[in-house]
Formats: C-alpha cells, structure tokens, sequence
C-alpha cells in the first residue's frame, strides 16, 4: 500500500468514525463561567469541557436521563463527555453556583 | 489488508484525543498588579431586583416589617430578626443560633447583608433565590415552626396587613409567594455601607494604611483569599470544605453523589467582617487572627472532600497582620437601622 493510499483510507476511515461516534465540542470553563450559555449537539456528540481557571471546578448534570458528573477538575484539565439521550439537559458546577448551561440534545440540531 | 486493524486503531486513537488535545495548560494569569487588582472590586451602582418581584418602596416597607414581627412564629416571640440582628451585621452573637425555645441550630446564622447579589442561599445554598429563602426559616419546626396557612390566614385577617399588601402587590393575593417576595425586596436593600476600602478603590490613597495595602497584595497573591473571595463582595458563592472537624455534611446533603460538596458551606461576604465574629458556618474561630490562622496551616482534616484549594500559605507574623488590617478596611460607615412601627 502507498503512503498515499494509506494516507486516504485513513482520513476515510476517520470521517466514517466521526460520523458513527458524534461531533466533538468543546466548552471552556474560564472567570467561574462556561463561555456558551446553550449548546445544541445530536445523540452522540462528545462535549469536552476544559478548565481554563486557576481554581479546580466539578461540572455534573442532575437532569434524568444525562446525568454525569466530572469530579474534581483541576486547572488545565479536559474531560469528555458523550450524550446519547435526547432532551434538554442542565449542566452545573458543583463548586460555583453561579456557572450554568444548558445543553439541547436532539437529532436535528 | 493486514494494515487495516492498524490504521483503525490509529484512527481511533486519532478520534479518542482530537477533542480535548492538547489539554489546555492552566491559566497563566498576568502579572499581579496592584491597580489592575484594585478595579476588580469597584462597588456597584446599583441593587439588582429580579424582574418578577422590582423593587418599590411599599414592597421594601412591607418586608422590613415582615422581618420584624415576631407574630409570623407560633410562639409569637421570633422574628428573621431574632437571628439577623442589625446590631450585629445581620447575623446574632452566637456561634451557632437559637431557634424556637430551647431548639440550639447547628449553623451560625448567616448574614443578610448584600443577599441581593447572592446565588445559592443559606450554607448549603439549597435555595436558589432570596424569594424562596425568606420563607423557609418562617416555616421550619425548630425556627419560626409558623406553616404558611397560618401565617396567610393572620396577615389576610389583619386591615392594616391586608392593605399593605394590596398595595405592595395588587394584583396578586396573600400567600406564600407574596410574603417571600416582600421580605426579599427589603433584604436586598440591606447593603454594606462605604467602606475606607471603597474610598481607596476610588483612588483615595491616604483612605487605608500602608499595612492594609500590602494585605491587600497578599490577599490577591500569596494568601490566595481571592480565589473564592473575589469581586466587589468579596464572595463567589462557592461551596469548600475548609477541613473542619464535624458530622454537618453541608451542601453534600444535597448533592450526595458529588464528592466535593460534602461538607462544603458557603464562602461568605467579607463586607464588614470585622463586625461579624465569631467565623465560618459553625462559629468555630472567634477572631479574624483564627481564622487566617486556619487558613495558613490548619489543622485541616484530610478527607476527599477538602478542597484543592487548601494548601499551606507559609505566611509571616507580619504578612498575617497585614491581612487582618487589610479585612478591617471592609468595615462601612453603614447608617443605623430603624425598627419600623408594626401594624397593631
């Protein structure tokens, strides 16, 4: 197999990959806020959430369903988080009461 | 085709890190600067009111009335201001407060003062606005222990409460929802007075101490204050466990599944602190010298919950000092409080 060949079926390989395993998205945590209020994504989208703060945060989401939670998140940390369920979704910081987002999970976003 | 399992994990590998990678390193801050610090703790302008429930005067006069009557507890003798005591900063001299007769509460009473600009309320901060706060303690057996029907049906029987709130609230009836309302409008009039601080911040520089100035630096730098300390409140409404010894699982009660929430409280304003001993959630440390004591080197209990935060500060005799006379400029020229006359 040619550099090339190897080169295409590998990107091919990945567009199918992205296309079966969801969109990534990436949601920064910076000043004790997230930088986007309401995210809208489909059923297997992974949301990155990264912590551009110097003080440790811990997203989670109480919401039925899509429940999750980080844990400890320490500064220059990023944890992925895939949703497969569809609905709308809160997510929080468990530290900080004042960080709040929305995420809206649905086929035809 | 014996490729094919390789370049399949590669692409997966490739998938599995694109999203987060690299991570991203942690914030470098700029530079401490004293005058870029200074502008981060400007005083507001104005009280914010929430769209359902702005601020009028009859709605402010209504509350503060509310908080004074002793007559929305059964036993007709606590007020919110049995425990808020003006004289003592909105909060009462005891570590941890009275309720009802002989009912000792496990928590110090929180101050009321600058609650306009609070998110989460009480020290677990399980209510999520002042409105819903204000009628919690009215209702709770071992504080007010009044159900609402009852405080309802005393306030629709009275003419002069009856009219009051006709006014303050038109359109809407007696209840639950309006009472809350009207003590809430009157707590988020109750705001800390001009402190020296603010005078400094508005670049008076003879307003603090040399001292004070130099708290003010450690507060922002080696003393890491401001990291939960933060803004012209000097509270981000944050939720810590600072290590004490104790079985109040604070906000964990809540939040059960989050490790960190156990036995986290309420970072608290340090508007006026000074004027509010004895500290933290449980009244443990009586002076201001104690609790940057606690802060410096403990002793913390070490369970998974403490907070990342809580690293010792190596600080000098001289730099704590600087500290305490840096907290003492939050103490606002804040006017005396008037009792209001309460409908007989």
């Amino acid at each position: 197999m040619t550099p090339i060949r190897i080169l295409v079926t590998t990107l091919s390989l990945m567009f199918v990959l992205a296309l079966a395993y969801g969109r990534s998205l990436i949601v920064m945590q910076k000043d004790k806020r997230f930088d986007v209020e309401k995210l809208k994504i489909r059923p297997g989208d992974k949301v990155v959430f990264q912590n551009h703060d110097e003080i440790t945060h811990n997203i989670y989401s109480p919401t039925k369903g899509n429940e999750f939670n980080i844990n400890v998140q320490r500064p220059g940390a990023s944890t992925g988080v895939t949703f497969w369920t569809e609905g709308e979704i809160e997510v929080r910081c468990a530290i900080h009461p004042k960080m709040k987002m929305t995420i809206s999970i649905a086929k035809d976003n | 085709m014996k490729q094919k399992p390789v370049l399949l994990s590669i692409a997966l590998a490739i998938a599995a890190t694109a999203p987060g990678a690299p991570p991203p390193p942690a914030k470098e801050g700029a530079p401490y600067n004293r005058e870029s610090a200074r502008k981060e703790f400007r005083r507001p302008d104005t009280i914010p009111f929430p769209d359902d429930n702005r601020y009028t005067r009859a709605r402010a006069e209504l509350g503060k009335m509310l908080f004074f009557d002793a007559r929305l507890s059964a036993n007709g003798g606590i007020s919110c201001a049995s425990c808020h005591r003006p004289q003592f900063s909105w909060t009462d001299s005891a570590a941890t407060s009275v309720g009802a007769p002989g009912m000792p509460l496990g928590r110090r009473s929180p101050t009321i003062l600058n609650t306009a600009w609070s998110e989460a309320l009480f020290w677990d901060g399980r209510s999520s606005s002042l409105e819903e706060q204000a009628i919690g303690p009215i209702q709770a057996d071992m504080e007010m222990n009044m159900p609402l029907d009852k405080v309802t049906a005393m306030l629709k029987s009275h003419p002069t409460y009856a009219k009051l709130f006709e006014q303050a609230y038109p359109k809407e009836p007696i209840s639950g929802v309006t009472i809350g309302k009207a003590i809430a409008t009157f707590e988020r009039t109750v705001v800390s007075g001009v402190a020296p601080f603010d005078e400094w911040i508005l670049g008076d520089e003879t307003a603090i101490s040399e001292p004070a100035k130099i708290g003010f630096d450690l507060f922002n730098g080696k003393a890491h204050c401001v990291k939960c300390h933060s803004g012209w409140n000097f509270t981000d409404d944050s939720f810590h466990d600072l290590g004490f010894e104790e079985q109040d699982r604070g906000r964990g009660k809540l939040l059960p599944q989050i490790q960190a929430a156990q036995f986290a409280f309420k970072t608290s304003t340090l508007r006026n602190i000074a004027q509010r001993a004895p500290y933290f959630h449980d009244g443990s440390l009586r002076t201001l010298e104690e609790v940057i004591d606690h802060y410096n080197e403990g002793p913390w209990l070490k369970r998974p919950s403490l907070a990342e935060e809580m690293r010792k500060l190596e600080l000098t005799d001289t730099e704590k000092r600087q500290l305490v006379e840096f907290l003492k400029t939050l103490t606002g020229a804040d006017e005396p409080v008037s009792l209001p006359v309460l409908p007989n």
